[in-house]
């Protein structure tokens, strides 16, 4: 056993705030165009956890499988499952999306799982969020945000890829034909949630709650 | 703008995700006190500056943000291959395969 200090970063009581809450999305909700290109809802205080290990020990992926429900995905992949994700971040690191409020249980599952073995579990809940897009355009906001070929022949639904957007760096996944997700830094939140309201301008943008 | 095959995400990428670390394949003396200044030095601070192929250290920085090796031919631009930390170069100074664009590293 190990003597790491897990502890509850956000308390029940307290009041989380999400990288966009300045933005009052939930305020700009319905007021968008009626036939929206580009549909945009932020997915906010989702428990995220970064895993590390050793993708090629048979013992690793069995408990990450076992303590999570979802088999290790390869290279940039993501799977999923009810309201869980689990995504390639590189050869040894992997992001856990869980649903709020319960990535506290779900760390400690992992490290009793996890138990004795050569890993890392970070809660990394309060450092990035996840935007999901959907609409016909969405791919076209895409396309001027990135140089990486978003077309569904090189990003098929479930690839996943870490790549420059705009003049910052994020994570893009396709989650769905038209609905692709976001995984933004807190810091860079409100940089690409002014560039996305400018990209998606002449396509019409609506903000989901 | 160079496409470079990053060997941990199998597939092509762009250039502007990644950096250059500098020469490849430089180890770390086992015993550092034992050096002479001139060893240490060497280690810490000189570097080849061939001109053709050079083993390279490079980053995927905005992508699966590890480190790996590309053999790139310092006239041309050309990057021969890349590899993972741990393999051996297909193409050496000293010869080896010939020069050609492969899938895994691709011409300027």
């Amino acid at each position: 056993m190990n003597a790491i200090n897990v502890y509850k970063q956000r308390p029940d009581a307290a009041q989380g705030e999400s990288p966009l809450y300045h933005a009052g999305l939930h305020e700009l909700a319905g007021k968008g165009p009626k036939h929206a290109g580009v549909s945009l809802r932020e997915k906010k205080l989702l428990g995220h956890l970064t895993l590390r290990g050793d993708a090629d020990d048979a013992a690793f992926a069995s408990a990450v499988e076992q303590a999570t429900g979802l088999a290790l995905p390869a290279a940039l992949a993501v799977v999923s499952a009810g309201d869980q994700s689990l995504q390639w971040l590189g050869p040894d690191e992997w992001l856990l999306i869980v649903p709020s409020g319960t990535e506290f249980a779900v760390e400690q599952k992992l490290r009793a799982a996890l138990a004795d073995q050569h890993i890392s579990v970070v809660n990394v809940s309060g450092g990035q969020t996840l935007l999901e897009l959907s609409g016909p355009n969405v791919r076209q906001v895409l396309m001027k945000s990135t140089s990486y070929d978003v077309h569904p022949s090189s990003f098929p639904v479930g690839k996943a890829v870490g790549t420059h957007f705009a003049k910052s760096q994020l994570v893009i996944r396709h989650t769905g034909e038209d609905t692709w997700e976001l995984v933004v830094r807190r810091s860079f939140a409100d940089y690409i949630w002014l560039w996305l309201q400018d990209a998606s301008a002449e396509y019409g943008l609506a903000i989901e709650a | 703008m160079l496409h470079i095959f990053c060997p941990h995400c199998g597939e092509l990428r762009s250039e502007e995700e990644f950096h250059a670390k500098g020469q490849a394949h430089i180890p770390r003396p086992l015993d550092p006190a034992a050096c002479s200044d001139a060893e240490w030095g060497d280690y810490l601070f000189f570097r080849d500056n061939p001109r053709g192929i050079h083993h390279e250290l490079w980053v995927h920085a905005a992508g699966c943000r590890q480190y790996f090796n590309a053999t790139r031919h310092t006239v041309t631009y050309e990057i021969l291959e890349t590899y993972k930390i741990g393999e051996k170069p297909r193409f050496t100074a000293a010869g080896g395969a010939e020069p050609q664009a492969v899938d895994q590293g691709v011409t300027a």
